[in-house]
């Protein structure tokens, strides 16, 4: 520091009132940032180049409105999302939009804006929420969060359409066609459970059995939600009434047993990157996934990609229900702005910004609006052509989450702790009788009363 | 004790304590200069367990106070007790497997001569140096359910593959397996510095007695390294309860919640369950009875170094 321009006590005093007339004078002009800063927390797409896309919207609607926008992106791997979302509901602070997976959006309604404006523009424009958007992103009749295009998916079978067709004369093209195909209506009625387990016995005889997990991981529990729910088999009512002593417990549950005899030994231990190696490797021939894996497959091993035909789940008794795991975005209660965050999800929620999001995904995002199943990027995706085509639930596909239709806070704790997979875990791999996997199953439900 | 020059003993006057001369006591000196870290292990440590102790003691959603309504809740399940036996044969085989691996280690170390020797005790902390969920990983590809490297060799050797993570036998050996591979390193090092500390004399004389090599063991190694094995032992057996990254990794829990230990329990019932109040009584569950021991455990150190 030099001493011979000394900063005095007059020269401060001078200085600060000057500063002070310059700012308090100036004319207001409306900086790049004028409508403030929005800080987003979105979850970090596994599909490359996802995310730039998503960033890119983001930076129009900001250069639109004036926002100074900051994003994260935010892993799922070891929970790093849901982790942030808890930690940040602890602290009350951190982001202002933040993405919820499935669950957590119900979980956090308490300290969520309520975004009843925002759907109610977006549902008149993109068509109604499929029933388990409604069930996890609406409590006590308000919707809490938006459902978000990035992450959402379902997890039909994606099958080999040689291996099929060899073992077990399966024809999936035939029956669920690309875009302009003519569907085969008569092979679709006959797309059941049963036929299910008859093909995946050919297959498991050919030497390249069906890849469907039972651990305690997301694609192992949303399959067998699916099984479960075809079966009519639930645990919990709407209610809150155990109701897992069924006889359409006790069925899906033989029904499980027969088909874990074709599924690779190691099946328990699966998470959720085993069932698409195993489909990668050329080794499986169907697993129930969303697009990712045929992704990978298409840059690691073309073969098996070229021969992959995603297609709906089969029917049981009560219907055909595709497996789904909704994401959503929220709006923090702690947000300092609301209007600019409820302005951004109207923006994404618009059917350009939709089908951007899809088309940079490959296809693997499903909107949350039944009106948005019609982009060209799922007939357009190959190889083959139209491999993705039927992957957006249609016609008489129900999307269903595993726990339903119980009460979420019970729900939840029937998808978080596995219990449909340890069911018939224990009934199969445990040596145990059905009678006691369903009582086992019972006194867990018990414990998941609690409020 | 002040003498007069007469010889007759001044009763002790004490000097009035002033700012001055309290600032400059040694001991003042050190407790501002560990105040920092006192600082940071209450903001990081301190805080976070009084938090969690509150947390215990809500209801599911956290608005109402249930005392220790969660601890009698979880004393009702089997999945609880079971997830407390399997923690105790986590803990309690891994510590023992790594305790006798790193004695037996140490020893062997400890032969080599002082040349060689530096080379070997680099090579033996390998696992111990990575961190653990990266090392957990490549376990992970080598018990992997279907890619396993082991099944690949075992079937070409003519043995059967092992489903290692999907058969609840398998799947604890194999968490348990890992936590001694990266664990038995640092009771290594420890035991070797304690037995460089072993006077050869002692060895000398017991040999010209005549003492072989178990009694040598038994009546001065054993003996002189008790506290140290106490030590070892202690802040293992809480490290290793507390364990999550490798069980996570591994298996996360399962199959049919198989090989949950606490910390992944609490983990799956707070974090992936929405139910916080829950998972931190799980985590707690084993504080008093790990904190009961160490005061033992300490107690019968501190009785031994006085003893000395």
């Amino acid at each position: 520091m030099t001493a011979g321009k000394s900063f005095n006590r007059r020269r401060f005093i001078t200085t600060t009132a000057v500063a002070s007339a310059a700012t308090l004078g100036a004319p207001y002009i409306r900086t790049a940032h004028a409508a403030g800063s929005l800080s987003v927390g979105f979850w970090d797409h596994w599909v490359p180049g996802a995310n730039d896309t998503l960033t890119k919207l983001c930076n129009e609607w900001a250069a639109k409105e004036k926002v100074d926008i900051k994003i994260d992106y935010i892993t799922s791997q070891g929970s790093k999302l849901q982790l942030t979302a808890v930690a940040e509901a602890q602290a009350k602070s951190g982001h202002d939009i933040i993405q919820l997976a499935s669950w957590d959006a119900p979980n956090n309604a308490k300290n969520l804006v309520p975004v009843d404006d925002i759907m109610k523009a977006a549902i008149a424009k993109n068509g109604e929420a499929p029933p388990v958007v409604d069930y996890l992103g609406k409590v006590d009749g308000h919707w809490v969060a938006v459902p978000g295009t990035n992450g959402s998916q379902v997890k039909v079978p994606c099958g080999r359409i040689d291996l099929l067709q060899k073992y077990a004369g399966l024809d999936v093209v035939k029956m669920y066609p690309g875009q302009g195909g003519k569907p085969d209506t008569a092979m679709q009625d006959q797309w059941t459970w049963e036929t299910f387990l008859s093909v995946a016995e050919k297959c498991f005889k050919g030497g390249n059995p069906f890849g469907l997990g039972l651990g305690q991981t997301t694609d192992s529990v949303d399959w067998v939600g699916a099984l479960f729910h075809a079966f009519g088999a639930d645990l919990v009512d709407a209610k809150g009434n155990i109701v897992v002593k069924s006889d359409a417990t006790k069925q899906v549950l033989e029904y499980a047993q027969r088909l874990v005899k074709v599924l690779p030994p190691d099946v328990f231990a699966w998470d959720d990157a085993s069932n698409n190696k195993y489909l990668i490797s050329g080794q499986g021939s169907l697993i129930m996934n969303p697009p990712s894996a045929w992704a990978v497959a298409k840059r690691d091993n073309i073969k098996v990609a070229e021969q992959c035909w995603t297609f709906p789940a089969p029917k049981g008794a009560k219907g055909r229900f595709a497996p789904g795991l909704p994401y959503f975005w929220g709006i923090w209660k702690w947000s300092k702005n609301v209007s600019a965050a409820k302005s951004l999800l109207t923006y994404l929620s618009q059917r350009s910004s939709v089908e951007q999001m899809v088309a940079a995904s490959g296809g693997y995002d499903i909107p949350g609006f039944s009106g948005l199943r019609d982009f060209k990027t799922w007939a357009e995706t190959a190889p083959p052509v139209g491999t993705v085509f039927n992957y957006p639930p249609r016609a008489d596909q129900i999307v269903s989450m595993a726990g339903t239709p119980a009460p979420v806070r019970i729900a939840q704790q029937i998808y978080t702790q596995a219990t449909m997979t340890k069911m018939i875990a224990k009934c199969t791999q445990g040596g145990e009788s059905i009678d006691k996997a369903i009582a086992w199953a019972a006194s867990e439900c018990e414990g998941f009363m609690r409020t | 004790m002040a003498e007069t020059m007469s010889g007759a003993v001044a009763p002790q006057t004490r000097r009035p304590m002033t700012m001055k001369r309290f600032v400059r006591r040694r001991s003042t000196i050190a407790f501002f200069m560990a105040l920092p870290l006192i600082l940071l292990i209450a903001l990081l440590v301190v805080y976070p367990a009084f938090f969690s102790m509150y947390l215990a003691t809500l209801n599911k959603s956290m608005e109402r106070f249930v005392g220790l309504g969660n601890f009698e809740f979880l004393f009702k399940r089997d999945t609880f007790w079971m997830v407390v036996k399997q923690s105790c044969i986590f803990a309690v085989s891994a510590v023992f497997f790594k305790a006798l691996i790193g004695f037996v280690l140490a020893h062997f170390v400890h032969t080599i001569p002082a040349k060689g020797q530096r080379k070997w005790r680099g090579m033996l902390l390998v696992p111990w140096v990575i961190p653990p969920a990266m090392s957990t990983l490549g376990w992970f590809w080598l018990f992997d359910p279907t890619y396993s490297a082991f099944n690949w060799i075992f079937v070409r050797i003519g043995i059967d593959p092992v489903n290692w993570l999907g058969e609840p036998f398998w799947a604890r050996f194999s968490v348990i397996l890992v936590n001694i591979w990266y664990g038995a390193p640092f009771f290594l090092i420890m035991y070797l510095a304690a037995l460089k500390s072993v006077p050869d004399q002692l060895f000398e004389a017991a040999s010209i007695d005549g003492a072989n090599w178990w009694q040598k063991i038994w009546y001065i190694t054993l003996p002189m390294m008790r506290n140290i094995i106490s030590i070892t032992v202690l802040f293992s057996l809480i490290v290793t309860f507390a364990n999550f990254d490798i069980v996570r990794i591994l298996t996360s829990g399962g199959p049919v919640d198989q090989t949950h230990v606490f910390a992944t329990w609490a983990f799956n019932l707070g974090i992936q369950g929405n139910d916080i109040p829950l998972g931190a009584s799980v985590s707690l569950f084993m504080f008093p009875i790990l904190g009961i021991a160490a005061i033992f455990i300490l107690r019968g150190v501190n009785k031994r170094g006085n003893e000395a």
